[in-house]
């Protein structure tokens, strides 16, 4: 389980789908990276990310990690989003995950992701919500 | 100065069980149940939405409908609920770093049972008219339990709705025409410490703690504004069951085209503190330029806020810039059996 330390430090990332443009190449990075992978630029500009955007690959998870047993099957999809950027989600709201294709339509939900046991620190993010 | 509403938004998760899958379960008549309480069906939350990402959600939503206010200007934020995600630390902090409010707000969590929401209203207002705050946000947001078998069980729903309250003449798309509050102490309702569920005093809730509470608040507010239940477009009255609105708004003179159109409990349940200010957001989905608007919620223990809107030509504007509140009501349900709901809600004790 995240540390609340870690955690905390993603915040901007994780709540507000805050990304780093390359300043130099317009490369778009989430998460932000330190060096640019396309020009090795090292100065970047905060951009919050669009929340729309379509499925690339969909998978659905039925040995899920410990936390999420009782989410199983877990429908889990690459998503690309309107500005290019690809980020791996978790997909809420699937009455039967199978149903899940390629190019489907989805949005991006503020969501409730894991949480630490019955008395520790509950964890949020976003996950893709077919429209 | 006059202040009021700059931008609303709601949220209904998409999950839905009927009636009589909980009826069926307990042994219960449904259809009695049905007609007595006029309930239908009920949302439920998925296993990851709470009161936190449920108020983020209706908080964007409200945010678009403001027509572009940057976040970091509004200097307060209240959440009522009685399902806050946790016993010690705030659910608003978490809303507030996701909507890109911090740090310099006041925030703050509200609980009073169903009116918590309203409170928050109440408050957001306030600040706004004091000076203190160019915007201020007021969201009411409940993911409310109900013991197995209880008659609770049959109502208790999840949603929220959130409202920004500010000043701007050409942001206002509803302006505050009146408050008023009604309160006394009135044992009809309450949850002690480490409960997992409330208890209630069954038709005492009625009477002494509903019917006079939101008698006296909406009855309260029209004579301070010096208006009629006619002179209203719509009346919107705290919804715990289907029955009780309609049956205190025929009292106080309303009709059912004034009602019909925030009466969303049938369909819904009762959202606790999201309950009245959701219902709000479905009439001003469909109200023109000038109309009036009465809210009127009650809290258990118990209390009863009241607000009377007056819409502005901006509300046309703004009403199908996102969700429209009936339409989260009405599409994209997922139904689910009382197995799946009893896992949802954490009434199953896992293995360790």
């Amino acid at each position: 389980m995240e540390s609340p330390a870690r955690s905390w430090r993603e915040y901007p990332q994780r709540y507000r789908l805050e990304a780093a443009k390359c300043t130099k190449c317009g490369k778009v990075l989430y998460p932000p990276r330190v060096v640019c992978p396309a020009c090795h630029g090292r100065e970047f500009e905060t951009v919050t990310l669009p929340r729309d955007g379509h499925v690339v690959a969909p998978t659905v998870v039925r040995v899920p990690p410990t936390g999420f047993e009782e989410e199983t099957p877990l429908p889990i999809a690459v998503v690309e989003l309107s500005n290019g950027v690809r980020l791996m989600v978790q997909v809420a709201d699937m009455a039967d995950p199978m149903e899940l294709k390629i190019g489907d339509p989805v949005h991006l939900e503020f969501r409730k992701i894991q949480q630490d046991g019955e008395a520790g620190l509950l964890f949020y993010g976003h996950k893709a919500v077919r429209d | 100065m006059s202040v009021g509403i700059v931008g609303y938004g709601s949220y209904i998760p998409r999950r839905r069980i009927k009636l009589e899958e909980i009826a069926k379960v307990w042994g219960a008549d449904a259809p009695s149940f049905k007609r007595g309480l006029q309930l239908h069906e009920k949302s439920v939350p998925g296993k990851d939405e709470d009161t936190i990402t449920m108020a983020v959600e209706a908080g964007r939503r409200a945010l678009i409908r403001s027509g572009g206010i940057d976040p970091a200007t509004i200097g307060a934020m209240y959440i009522g609920s009685e399902s806050h995600p946790y016993a010690v630390k705030p659910s608003g902090t978490v809303v507030a770093e996701a909507l890109g409010i911090t740090p310099q707000a006041h925030v703050g969590d509200l609980e009073f049972a169903c009116k918590a929401g309203t409170e928050s209203m109440y408050l957001a207002h306030s600040l706004v008219k004091a000076g203190e705050v160019r915007y201020a946000f007021g969201i009411g947001a409940d993911t409310s339990q109900g013991a197995p078998g209880n008659a609770l069980e049959y109502s208790t729903a999840a949603g929220a709705a959130a409202f920004i309250f500010g000043s701007d003449p050409e942001r206002m798309l509803a302006e505050v025409v009146e408050t008023y509050s009604w309160t006394t102490d009135t044992p009809d309702f309450w949850r002690r410490s480490y409960m997992h569920y409330p208890r209630h005093g069954s038709r005492y809730t009625g009477e002494p703690a509903y019917f006079r509470h939101v008698m006296n608040s909406a009855k309260g507010i029209l004579e301070k504004a010096g208006l009629k239940p006619e002179d209203l477009a719509f009346a919107v009255f705290h919804q715990p069951n289907g029955k009780f609105p309609l049956r205190v708004g025929k009292r106080l003179g309303f009709t059912m085209e004034q009602m019909e159109p925030g009466w969303l409990s049938p369909w819904l349940g009762n959202t606790y503190s999201g309950a009245s200010p959701i219902g709000t957001t479905a009439v001003f989905d469909v109200a023109r330029p000038g109309d009036l608007v009465l809210l009127t919620s009650f809290g258990s223990g118990a209390g009863s806020d009241s607000f009377i809107f007056r819409m502005t030509d901006r509300i046309t504007e703004v009403q199908n810039l996102a969700p429209l509140t009936r339409m989260q009501l009405d599409n994209n349900k997922i139904y689910i059996d009382y197995g799946t709901y009893a896992k949802l809600r954490g009434k199953i004790r896992m293995g360790e």
